[in-house]
């Protein structure tokens, strides 16, 4: 029989049936959809986690005191405390793929300012850590290398701390009190929102040289802060940062570094394995579904076949062939499970904009998914309806006939 | 020139352990153009010669040669074929395909004949439709048609591929003795245009519109003759008088 025709059989059987249609294809739907929506959920948010890291700067390096090992049982990161000034300097100096580096001193304390109280993060960095970063101000001005080197007492306010502290007036030119030391207010920052490591406006930045001679011992800084030159040098950054460090700390070859990189691809790469591996798990609990759907499939195309063995014994007494009725059956399975992808499809995409409008959840609609989804379903159609077309096909034409 | 030649031919049924010989070594040739009875009681293996030669079944043993080509040798596929393009059946339960108009029941068979020789299925099957006078009807479907009218549109679908045979197992065994005749009229007229035909009944009534008589008895073959008259069934209905037995009023035919 020609294809148009087998096409005409199998449109006519399913709109005959619209009910029991639709049942069949309720699984596909049902499975499609799914694979569809928790993909578009979890590409989602891995792609915001992503975006949230990135948000940490731009081509972020970290040097951090402390063993190489990442993770580890290394106890105590800072404990071997190794890191100085100088060596922010020499890097400026000698590195080539370094557009930026900061030092960065970590304290933390009471802030006090007009008879209101906040407990925050206060961090020494250098006039270029905004660059690093990637951050900007929403009023006043940053501190400049001549407020370093007097160690002026001058910050500048994290959004979260701005509306602590002042609410609604403007703190720029206003007195706080860090550890009862007097600070004069010079700028506030934009709000960078919070991300997985917590809100990042939370914050107050003073000059270096203040939080490093006023604030701590005045010996060794936190950490450095770098911005490599391009994405595509950070590998080539990090040996080079290596290299000028462990010559400045007069590391021999068979010493290990006391301090250690981290790199912001490199935390995005472990957590972007991670989401990539839960949507992968999503998507793989929503290829099961899809599975119990193609069972349905079988399941109504076995009743159908068992209720239409008169329909098949007229077809072969009329001279069907046994291959004309598998590929007529095969054809509405096909069809059942292909019309179910399409409606998948689209109740998919309905389910990840209803997550992302109601539950505030990103999500990525990939249409490569759809695609995969779609020939999965027509897939499952070919498998699923095998054995029934061919339980059809190998029917007696006498026992057909006589079956009511 | 012979269309049907069945030799030594064997039908045995095994259920469980009981052999049952539906027929035992039949022979039985056919000419071009014969309209054949095969009577005998019931379980006799009318129904039984008639899958044979209608290639729906195989035989246990014999040989069958169809039109010159030897049947029995070939597969399922081929078989196919051959009624597809050889035979037309009609069936006691006339087996139309449940809601599907007239006209596709009758288009049914060219859709599968892969020789692919009629260009407009369609017009094909408007013709054979209309052969049996049911052109207007070509929209209803089977629950929408009288009895008459469904073995009627069988009857079209039989002969719309031209076959060399038509095999019809009780045709009129549904029918009521006035619609059977005027199946019996047509049959006669299909017959008059060449076509072979092969009828299984058990009333005398029927048969003897036929030009031959093929008696069964426990899947032996008893009795085979010539009839030297034969009687027409248009007349037999003119003398009947002319009872419409086309629509009443609200569309449908009133007979069984
Ligand atoms: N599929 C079958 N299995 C077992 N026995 C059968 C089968 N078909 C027919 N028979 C037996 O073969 C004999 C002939 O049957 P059949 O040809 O249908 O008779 P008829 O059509 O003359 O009434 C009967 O005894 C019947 O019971
Ligand atoms: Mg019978």
């Amino acid at each position: 029989m020609k294809i148009k025709n087998l096409l005409k059989v199998a449109y006519k059987s399913i709109i005959k049936n619209r009910m029991r249609s639709f049942l069949t294809m309720l699984g596909i739907i049902i499975g499609v959809g799914a694979v569809i929506a928790l993909v578009a959920i979890g590409q989602g948010t891995s792609e915001e986690v992503e975006s949230q890291i990135s948000s940490l700067g731009s081509n972020l390096i970290m040097v951090m005191p402390g063993s190489s090992h990442f993770g580890g049982v290394s106890r105590g990161a800072g404990s071997i405390n190794s890191l100085t000034l100088k060596d922010v300097d020499k890097l400026k100096k000698e590195s080539t793929y370094i557009r930026e580096a900061s030092a960065y001193v970590r304290a933390s304390g009471q802030v006090i300012a007009v008879g209101k109280n906040w407990s925050t993060s206060i961090n020494g960095v250098d006039p270029n850590y905004l660059i690093i970063k990637d951050w900007e101000l929403e009023k006043g001005n940053f501190f400049t290398k001549r407020e370093i080197r007097s160690r002026a007492k001058v910050a500048v306010l994290g959004k979260t701390v701005s509306d602590e502290l002042f609410e609604d007036s403007d703190p720029v030119g206003q007195s706080i009190r860090i550890r009862n030391i007097p600070f004069k207010v010079i700028g506030v920052l934009d709000a960078k929102g919070s991300s997985m490591m917590g809100d990042q406006d939370d914050v107050i930045l003073v000059p270096t040289s203040t939080a490093l001679y006023r604030m701590t011992e005045g010996k060794n800084i936190s950490m450095i802060m770098i911005s490599a030159v391009s994405n595509d040098v950070m590998e080539e950054a990090q040996e080079e940062i290596e290299t000028i460090l462990r010559k400045s700390h007069n590391l021999k070859d068979e010493e290990a570094s006391n301090f250690r990189l981290r790199s912001q691809t490199e935390i995005i790469d472990r957590v972007s394995s991670v989401t990539g591996a839960l949507t992968v798990l999503l998507g793989a609990i929503a290829a099961v579904s899809l599975l119990v759907g193609g069972i349905g499939i079988m399941n109504i195309m076995l009743v159908s076949v068992t209720e239409r063995t008169k329909e098949i014994g007229i077809r072969l007494a009329i001279g069907a062939r046994g291959k004309d009725v598998l590929v007529q059956f095969l054809i509405e399975a096909v069809l059942l499970s292909l019309v179910g992808g399409i409606i998948g499809i689209i109740f998919g995409v309905l389910l990840a904009n209803g997550a992302s409008y109601f539950m505030n959840m990103s999500i990525v609609l990939n249409p490569f998914i759809s695609l995969m989804a779609f020939s999965f379903s027509g897939a499952v159609g070919v498998f699923f309806g095998f054995y029934p077309a061919r339980k059809a096909a190998a029917m007696d034409p006498i026992e057909a006939l006589r079956y009511e | 020139m012979e269309i049907i030649k069945i030799g030594k031919i064997k039908k045995t049924y095994i259920v469980g352990d009981v052999k049952v010989h539906a027929l035992r070594k039949v022979d039985l040739t056919v000419k071009k153009g014969e309209f054949v009875s095969v009577m005998g009681s019931s379980g006799s293996g009318k129904s039984t010669l008639m899958n044979l030669i209608g290639c729906l079944d195989t035989p246990t043993s014999g040989t069958y040669i169809l039109d010159g080509e030897k049947i029995d040798e070939l597969k399922k596929p081929q078989l196919s074929d051959i009624r597809n393009q050889k035979i037309g059946f009609v069936f006691q339960g006339f087996n139309l395909l449940p809601r599907t108009n007239a006209l596709e029941n009758v288009e049914l068979p060219l859709l599968y004949d892969r020789r692919g020789r009629v260009k407009d299925p369609s017009e094909k099957a408007k013709q054979a439709l209309d052969r049996v006078g049911l052109l207007d009807r070509m929209d209803h479907e089977p629950t929408q048609l009288s009895g008459g009218q469904q073995q009627r549109v069988a009857l079209a679908r039989a002969l719309v591929n031209e076959p060399s045979i038509i095999l019809a197992d009780e045709p009129t065994g549904n029918l009521d003795s006035r619609t059977s005749i005027e199946m019996m009229k047509i049959l006669q007229e299909l017959n008059s245009q060449g076509i072979t035909i092969l009828l299984v009944t058990h009333e005398e009534d029927i048969a003897c519109y036929s030009s031959r008589i093929v008696r069964l008895r426990d899947g032996i073959k008893i009795e085979d003759k010539v009839l030297t008259e034969i009687r027409s069934a248009a007349k037999d209905l003119e003398e009947m008088g002319a009872i419409p037995v086309e629509l009443n009023g609200n569309g449908y035919s009133t007979e069984v």
